[in-house]
Formats: C-alpha cells, sequence, structure tokens
C-alpha cells in the first residue's frame, strides 16, 4: 500500500516536472506562436547548471558547489534564459519554421557538448548524487514522496496562477495580436522583436526549471536525458491537452506521462526482458501516432484555447 | 592533408546534397520543413539492405568495388520503394494538415513521423550498425597524397549524375519547368492549367528518392543505423539554407559546402562534434544572409 501511493506520488511529482517544461512551451507557442524545437536543449541547461550548484564536489565533473536547492533552481533558470536570450536575438527575427531548424541545431549542439565535454559535465556518465529535496526524510519513503510531490504541487500551482494573470495582463494580449496579425499589432507601435524575446526567454526559463527539477527528483542527469525524444514528449503534451491554455498544458502533461509510463510497465510485465529495448522503440511508435491523431482529429487539443476579452468589455 | 579533406568532404558533401534536394523542394512548394526528410535516407538504406538479402548478398564484387549487380538492383529498388513512402506519409498526414491551413503544425506532425519511423526501424532491426558487404574495401590513390575507396568514386559519380539529372529535367522539360511555377506561386500556376496536386506528388517522389539514394550511398561508404538519417536533418537543412530554400542547384551546392566543412573541423574540433558544424554554418549564413547563396526568396 505505502509502495503504491508512494509511487503514485512519485509520479505526480515527475509528471507536474514535465508540465512545468509544457507551461514553458505554452508561454512560446500557445502565447506567442514561438515555435521551439529545442526544449531538451533548455531543460539540458537547466538541469546541469542545477547540478554543478548543488551537488558536492567530485573529480567526475566541473563544478559541485554544495549550494542550497533553492539557488540551484534559480541558477538553472538564469542559466536557461540566457541561454534563449542569445539564440532568440539571433533567430526570432526570422520566419517561424527557420526558428523551428534553428532552435533545433541549438538543442542538438548543447547535447553534443553534453556528450563531449567530459571535464564539464562528466561526459556520457552524466552527474549522480546530485542532492535530493527533504534527503533528511529518505528513511521514510513515504513522507519523502509527499514532501517532494508537494514541493512540485506547490511551485507548479504558483507557475500557474502568475501564467495565467500574464496571459491575461495587457503583455498576454499584445503577445497574441503579434501571433494573430503582426503588422496590426506593430502598426499599433507594440515592437515584434522586444515581445517574442521577452516571451521566449520566459518560457526557456520555465525548461530550465523544469529540467533542474527532474534532475533533483532523480537525483542524476545524462546526456541521453536531454535527446530529441524529451523535446517531442513535451509537444505532444502540449499539442494533446491544447496549446494556449494553461491548465490544458498541465492536464496534458499528466496524461501523457501516464500513457508514457502506464505503456512502459505494460511492457515490462508483457514481454521478455531480451526483447524490451525493441519494445520500448514501439512505445515512441506509439507515441508519435497519436501526435498525429490528435492534431487530424483534434487540433485544439482536449481543452483548447479559450477566448479571453479583457474586463469590462466581456 | 587538405586534398584528403577535399576528398572526403566532397564525398559525403554529394550524399547530403541528394537529401537536400528533397528538403528544398518539399520547403519551397508547400512552405514546411519537413523534419522526417532523413528517415527516408534511413528507411531506402535499410530497404536495400532487405532487397540485397533477398538477391542473397551485395553479389560478386565488380572489379575494385565491394559489391555487385545485387546492390545496384537494390539500389533501384529502394529508390522506388522510398519515393512510394515519401508519397504515402504525404497523402494520409501532410495532405490532410495542408487542408487545416496551418503551415507550421505540419512542422510537428513531421517530427512525431521521424521518430515514428526511425522508432519502427529500430524495433525491426534493432539499434545494432548493419554492413551491406563484409569485404575489404580498395582505396585508389588520386595523387598529391588523396586516397579514396573505389567505393567512394563509384557513389560520388552516382550521386553527382543523379544531381545532374535533376538539374536538367528541373530546367529542361516541361514537367521541370511546372514544377518551377508551382514552387514559384501555386495560385498563378494553378490557373496556367497546371495540375497542382500531381506536381506535389512528383516533388514526393523525387525527393524521396533522391534520399533514399543517399541513405543507399552512406550504407556503402559507412555503415547503416537507425539513427543515420535523423543524423543528416541538420546537414540537410544547412545545406537547402546555404544554397537558398528553393533552389536546387543551392541545395546541390550547399551540401558539397557542408560535406566539406564538416570534413575540414575533424581536425580542429574532434569527430564529436561534427554534427554542431552544420548547425553553426547554418546559423552563420541565417545572420549573414537569409535568402542563402542562390535563393531568390527572403527568408
Amino acid at each position: 500500500m505505502i509502495g503504491i501511493v508512494s509511487y503514485l506520488l512519485f509520479f505526480v511529482t515527475v509528471a507536474l516536472s514535465y508540465g512545468v517544461a509544457v507551461l514553458g512551451l505554452n508561454v512560446q507557442w500557445g502565447a506567442a506562436g514561438l515555435f521551439n524545437v529545442g526544449v531538451a536543449g533548455f531543460a539540458a541547461v537547466g538541469a546541469y547548471v542545477c547540478a554543478w550548484i548543488t551537488a558536492a564536489p567530485a573529480d567526475s565533473h566541473w563544478g559541485g558547489f554544495g549550494l542550497p536547492i533553492a539557488l540551484g533552481w534559480a541558477g538553472a533558470m538564469a542559466a536557461a534564459a540566457g541561454v534563449a536570450a542569445i539564440v532568440g536575438a539571433a533567430t526570432l527575427r526570422l520566419r517561424a519554421d527557420y526558428l523551428a531548424i534553428t532552435t533545433f541545431g541549438a538543442a542538438v549542439s548543447l547535447q553534443l557538448v553534453a556528450l563531449n565535454a567530459q571535464t564539464l559535465t562528466g561526459g556520457p556518465f552524466g552527474i549522480a548524487f546530485i542532492p535530493r529535496p527533504f534527503s533528511a526524510l529518505a528513511d521514510q519513503p513515504l513522507a519523502f514522496a509527499a514532501a517532494n510531490c508537494a514541493l512540485v504541487v506547490v511551485v507548479t500551482g504558483l507557475l500557474f496562477v502568475g501564467l495565467e494573470r500574464l496571459t491575461r495582463s495587457p503583455w498576454g494580449r499584445v503577445l497574441r495580436a503579434l501571433r494573430e496579425d503582426e503588422a496590426a499589432a506593430a502598426a499599433l507601435g507594440k515592437a515584434p522583436a522586444t515581445f517574442r524575446l521577452q516571451a521566449f526567454v520566459i518560457g526557456a526559463a520555465l525548461m530550465g526549471l523544469a529540467g533542474a527539477m527532474q534532475a533533483q527528483f532523480f537525483g542524476f542527469i545524462a546526456p541521453d536525458n536531454f535527446l530529441p525524444a524529451f523535446t517531442f514528449q513535451v509537444w505532444v503534451m502540449l499539442v494533446l491537452g491544447g496549446s494556449g491554455n494553461n491548465f490544458g498544458a498541465l492536464l496534458g502533461a499528466v496524461l501523457t506521462w501516464a500513457l508514457w509510463t502506464g505503456s512502459g510497465t505494460l511492457v515490462s510485465i508483457l514481454v521478455a526482458p531480451e526483447y524490451q529495448s525493441r519494445a520500448a522503440s514501439l512505445r515512441v511508435v506509439a507515441i508519435g501516432v497519436v501526435l498525429a491523431l490528435v492534431l487530424l482529429l483534434r487540433p485544439r487539443g482536449l481543452v483548447g484555447e479559450r477566448p479571453t476579452v479583457s474586463r469590462g468589455i466581456g | 592533408m587538405i586534398g584528403q579533406i577535399l576528398v572526403d568532404g566532397v564525398t559525403s558533401g554529394a550524399m547530403i546534397a541528394l537529401g537536400a534536394i528533397g528538403v528544398t523542394l518539399t520547403y519551397g512548394l508547400l512552405r514546411f520543413a519537413n523534419f522526417a526528410h532523413g528517415e527516408f535516407a534511413t528507411w531506402g538504406a535499410y530497404a536495400a539492405m532487405v532487397i540485397a538479402a533477398a538477391l542473397g548478398g551485395a553479389g560478386e564484387p565488380l572489379g575494385d568495388l565491394t559489391f555487385g549487380w545485387h546492390m545496384i538492383a537494390a539500389l533501384l529498388g529502394a529508390v522506388l520503394l522510398t519515393a512510394l513512402l515519401a508519397v504515402a506519409l504525404d497523402w494520409l498526414l501532410f495532405a490532410r494538415l495542408r487542408k487545416q491551413g496551418s503551415a507550421i503544425v505540419l512542422v510537428i506532425a513531421s517530427f512525431g513521423a521521424s521518430l515514428a519511423l526511425r522508432s519502427a526501424l529500430e524495433f525491426s532491426f534493432g539499434p545494432q550498425p548493419y554492413y551491406y558487404s563484409r569485404e575489404i574495401a580498395m582505396t585508389v590513390r588520386l595523387g598529391a597524397g588523396m586516397r579514396a575507396t573505389w567505393d567512394q568514386m563509384f557513389v560520388l559519380a552516382v550521386a553527382l549524375a543523379l544531381m545532374a539529372g535533376t538539374h536538367l529535367m528541373l530546367q529542361y522539360t516541361a514537367l521541370g519547368r511546372s514544377l518551377r511555377a508551382t514552387s514559384e506561386n501555386p495560385d498563378l500556376a494553378r490557373l496556367a492549367g497546371i495540375d497542382v496536386a500531381r506536381v506535389i506528388k512528383i516533388t514526393w517522389l523525387l525527393g524521396g528518392g533522391m534520399a533514399a539514394a543517399a541513405g543507399v550511398f552512406l550504407g556503402i561508404t559507412v555503415q547503416l543505423r537507425p539513427t543515420m538519417g535523423f543524423e543528416l536533418v541538420l546537414p540537410l537543412f544547412a545545406a537547402a539554407i546555404l544554397g537558398g530554400i528553393g533552389s536546387v542547384p543551392g541545395a546541390m551546392v550547399g551540401g558539397i559546402v557542408i560535406g566539406i566543412a564538416e570534413a575540414a573541423a575533424v581536425p580542429i574540433a574532434g569527430a564529436q562534434y561534427r554534427a554542431a558544424v552544420a548547425f553553426v554554418v547554418m546559423l552563420a549564413m541565417l545572420l549573414l544572409r537569409p535568402r542563402g547563396l542562390f535563393g531568390a526568396r527572403e527568408a
């Protein structure tokens, strides 16, 4: 019983850490229409920076300052935002699909650095022994899982409320206006480049935070965690839930993660051990098909964007 | 040293160029960046392996090559099958999404299609590498310290011939003219009586077939892996952007340039950063001259 409950708590913890990345993507794509295919890259930056800041010193990688976890999360967000500011300043003025290609390229290049800059990142072996929040409770599994889950629920909740306010604020309105009709918004004196860069940087900071949270909850990161499949998962979560809707983003994250881990559990029960890595690739096929079906049959996702009207007009 | 970089760069660049033809054509015509294009190369390479195995191996080696007529038959079969796969994917997925109107949704869909296609191959053949032939590749001295395998020479010659053929077809036949006209302005082309649906189908056939040839050539000169095409995606886009989106001669030149840049970067940055080279070249091009070397259209 305790096993099942703490498993469920851990499930929610991980699903919501993905949810934070999906919220970030929703700021970029849902609100501003910025097509980022490099989610994994920003999450990787966050995860590694957080590991450097919080882990104990080690010979296998750089950093290891042993600082508090809150500092690690703040550092992760700042670093991912910084990388996004550079990538965005260079590419946001280009057409949407060029942004897609360049963010994809940036993520691939960042993953290569994580894999090969061994003295910084530990290379293919990654960084282990990243301190987990509430490690004082580690000998009581249930309390430990509950505390971690509560932490991620609170953080996600705060982000949700904040983003909801932001979406309804004049700032969010400008973003949607730019997304729908750039020329008209520009004619009203809104600088497209500035607003887009802000949305891109905020979204990337959330992706960095998601990477840091996962590093912390798993206690271990490796370059393999940040392959393009990660980006794809986050996209499926947003598209399934309904882009442009923060609640949809979180709903999509939980549902997709349930499908993903559920099919994984099914595979490990039903499939003989020697075929399991092959069966794992079938799961990726399945998730690709799910995405295609959602795009074809229900392009707005489960929830979809609600029309937002200013107070006093609606 | 520099000569050898050129030999290796031009050979791998020719394969990038073959794949980039399809990227630039579909991008120019349908206005979307197809992330699944690299998978056509992978599927082509594996299709050729299956066909060759059905024929009983790569065949009695021709001269100093590592393969024989079986492999050439397999190449033709793979090109045909992959061309059909490309048309089928368009019919199943992209054409339906085009009707919904948003071009950018196509990019997400192609990203999903790419992962699904790649994982399906990984499911069928496993992650381990394959080779068409276990023969030892004979090298030929080209003078000035340059050497290449006969396989490389063969691949380069066929790739250049395919590119020349594509270029002549686009430039001088009625089909080529209607293709270029549709890419320039689909509505006007339709008014002029061009069957746009047929042009789109032929574009996929051509792009898928050329990518399959590139995949088979990669399989001959390097090896087959489920990720081989996915690792091509960035070089393919880089080549298409470098040459100017929509320009087939541009994609060819862009491919060769990327190939040489990758080969030249290996002694400087190490082979492990090879994949980042295409990204750096592409980023520089986008910042300095977004419409590419030969592109007419502003990015």
